[in-house]
């Protein structure tokens, strides 16, 4: 498929000398929705501030539809919408205005039946007339979709889209996401909640420090990165575990009643049959076995430790 | 040329002048208005006519500048700066718009509210004091580059301020004391020679001779050395409000 999003060697070194991306290479295809993790301060923003020409890459070169961040800086720009982490808007603007600035930002005439899908779609028609410092954190969240979205963009940059919105509001602007998606849309976002990534992204990137550690599709990642923890539930309680068992990876959980065991799916013996084969011959009774596949959030987490 | 780009600040930062109309447009008017009353009616009824005309009017143009002034400089120092603030400067620096772009709207915005309260004074004080105006046209020639220059200046002070005190700074420092210093309410003639020598180095003063010549026919410096220190000082502010914002200073890192 095309790329969309095509950065290569890009650098920045900000004025403190802080080095907040180093050589960081990556192709974002058309139409998919890409979710770029990393902890705090892991370059996630500088990253997509520069797609979006609001920091200099200090090496290195973006390109968006096949034209150059930087010398046909209208050609990429106009294609691109932004959702900044910040609840950054004019307190005193009323709503309808500032969505139609933004068109108009971006060199569009007025549409105000584009205008007034957006705010329906986002269900900020009703507060159309409202000024923006009556809205609550999750409105304005969705007022700066709406600005984002307002001169149709082919490319949606959210970065934490979630931050500060409450459970109900992130599974609607999940659905929001993936109905762009259908419309064509490429969507990168940035997130903290790895919940978030699993739940909507096709391909996951992992930056830390300023490095890309890995891009994969989401599945992938989490089978190919992926440990399994096995819980086996057990007839009667155990204060310890026999010591034929040493061997195992294995904790007592549940009070006594449950022993997970934690394997590499990927591994040529996952050891499973010796264990069961061990403590049946150490005389535990079994009742159930469960396997859980394990998060992306475990992944993240090891990923970003080995680092 | 992204025009709508532009008509879009332009309408945004007009927009900002009608929702604090009492601050933008009412209080410079008002405080003019306080002005013509104390020294051009009150105290000016004592004072000899200056230049043939009534002290009264002789102020006109003076305090006309020093409202240009201030409320040009306020206004895009302050029409750049709260974006900055605020942060909803993402979506400018985001856009597909030319820093050239950029300072046509922000500035043209300010220019204009200033222009505005300037015609509104202009009317208020034929209320208070005889007013004939020799050159019209010289006149809003003035009045429409003072605003374009100063609102350029401002934008360089706004586009340069980091904090609410910077942004104050300059205004209430440098530029207060050199319009009431730059024979607003006085002709230099009055002072002792020393003090004419040292006001000769007040940019202002050529200002406000500028705009009195246009009014009277008579100031104490010539009115093309008027025009053209205008014009030198307009391409000053051209320049750094060009260099500042290409290299993004105060916006970009």
């Amino acid at each position: 498929m095309q790329n969309v999003v095509s950065v290569k060697n890009l650098s920045k070194t900000y004025g403190n000398q802080f080095q907040a991306l180093n050589n960081v290479n990556l192709d974002i295809k058309q139409n998919e929705i890409f979710a770029l993790l990393g902890p705090n301060g892991a370059g996630k923003t500088t990253l997509i501030s520069i797609i979006c020409g609001i920091v200099t890459p200090s090496i290195g070169t973006v390109e968006v539809g096949n034209y150059d961040i930087i010398k046909d800086y209208r050609k990429t720009r106009s294609q691109i919408g932004l959702v900044p982490q910040e609840l950054t808007l004019e307190q005193f603007e009323i709503v309808y205005n500032n969505v139609s600035y933004t068109r108009g930002l971006y060199g569009k005439p007025p549409n105000p039946q584009h205008i007034e899908k957006i705010l329906k779609d986002l269900s900020l028609w009703d507060k159309k007339d409202s000024k923006i410092n009556e809205l609550s954190g999750g409105m304005k969240r969705r007022v700066l979709i709406a600005k984002a979205l307002s001169h149709e963009p082919s490319v949606l940059f959210l970065d934490e889209p979630s931050a500060g919105v409450d459970v109900e509001l992130r599974k609607d602007m999940w659905e929001v996401i993936k109905n762009l998606r259908n419309k064509g849309v490429t969507i990168i976002l940035t997130t903290h909640y790895i919940e978030e990534a699993e739940a909507i992204a096709d391909r996951v990137a992992v930056i830390n420090k300023g490095e890309m550690i890995v891009v994969d599709e989401t599945s992938n990642l989490i089978k190919s990165l992926g440990q399994k923890t096995l819980t086996i539930d057990l007839h009667e309680k155990i204060e310890a575990l026999p010591e034929t068992l040493n061997n195992y990876k294995l904790t007592i959980v549940n009070d006594g009643l449950s022993i997970d065991y934690q394997y590499d799916t990927q591994s040529k013996q996952t050891g499973i049959t010796s264990l069961l084969q061990d403590m049946k011959e150490a005389g535990l009774k079994l009742k159930d076995l469960n396997t859980e596949q394990s998060s992306l959030e475990k992944i993240f987490v090891e990923l970003v430790k080995e680092k | 040329m992204n025009f709508y780009a532009i008509r879009a600040i332009y309408f945004h930062e007009m927009d900002r002048m009608r929702r604090t109309l009492f601050q933008s447009v009412l209080s410079p008017v008002l405080s003019t208005s306080l002005y013509f009353i104390v020294f051009g009616s009150v105290i000016g009824g004592m004072i000899p006519q200056i230049e043939g005309v009534s002290y009264g009017s002789f102020i006109v143009p003076g305090l006309l500048m020093l409202t240009l002034l201030t409320q040009s400089i306020s206004n895009s120092s302050f029409g750049i700066f709260f974006p900055k603030f605020t942060g909803s400067i993402y979506e400018v620096l985001a856009a597909p718009i030319s820093s050239l772009e950029i300072i046509i709207g922000f500035v043209g915005a300010s220019a204009t509210k200033s222009l505005i309260v300037g015609v509104i004074i202009l009317i208020t004080a034929t209320f208070f004091v005889e007013l004939e105006i020799q050159y019209p046209l010289l006149m809003l020639f003035l009045l429409v580059l003072t605003c374009l220059t100063f609102s350029l200046f401002g934008f360089l002070i706004g586009l340069l301020s980091e904090n609410f005190e910077q942004l104050q700074v300059v205004p209430l420092i440098i530029v207060t004391p050199l319009v009431f210093l730059g024979g607003s309410l006085y002709t230099v003639e009055m002072l002792p020679e020393f003090w004419q020598n040292v006001t000769y180095f007040n940019p202002v003063l050529y200002l406000v001779n500028g705009m009195r010549w246009s009014f009277y026919g008579a100031s104490d410096i010539n009115i093309w050395v008027s025009v053209i220190s205008l014009v030198a000082f307009l391409s000053i502010c051209v320049a750094g409000v060009a260099i500042a914002i290409t290299k993004g200073y105060g916006t970009k890192e």
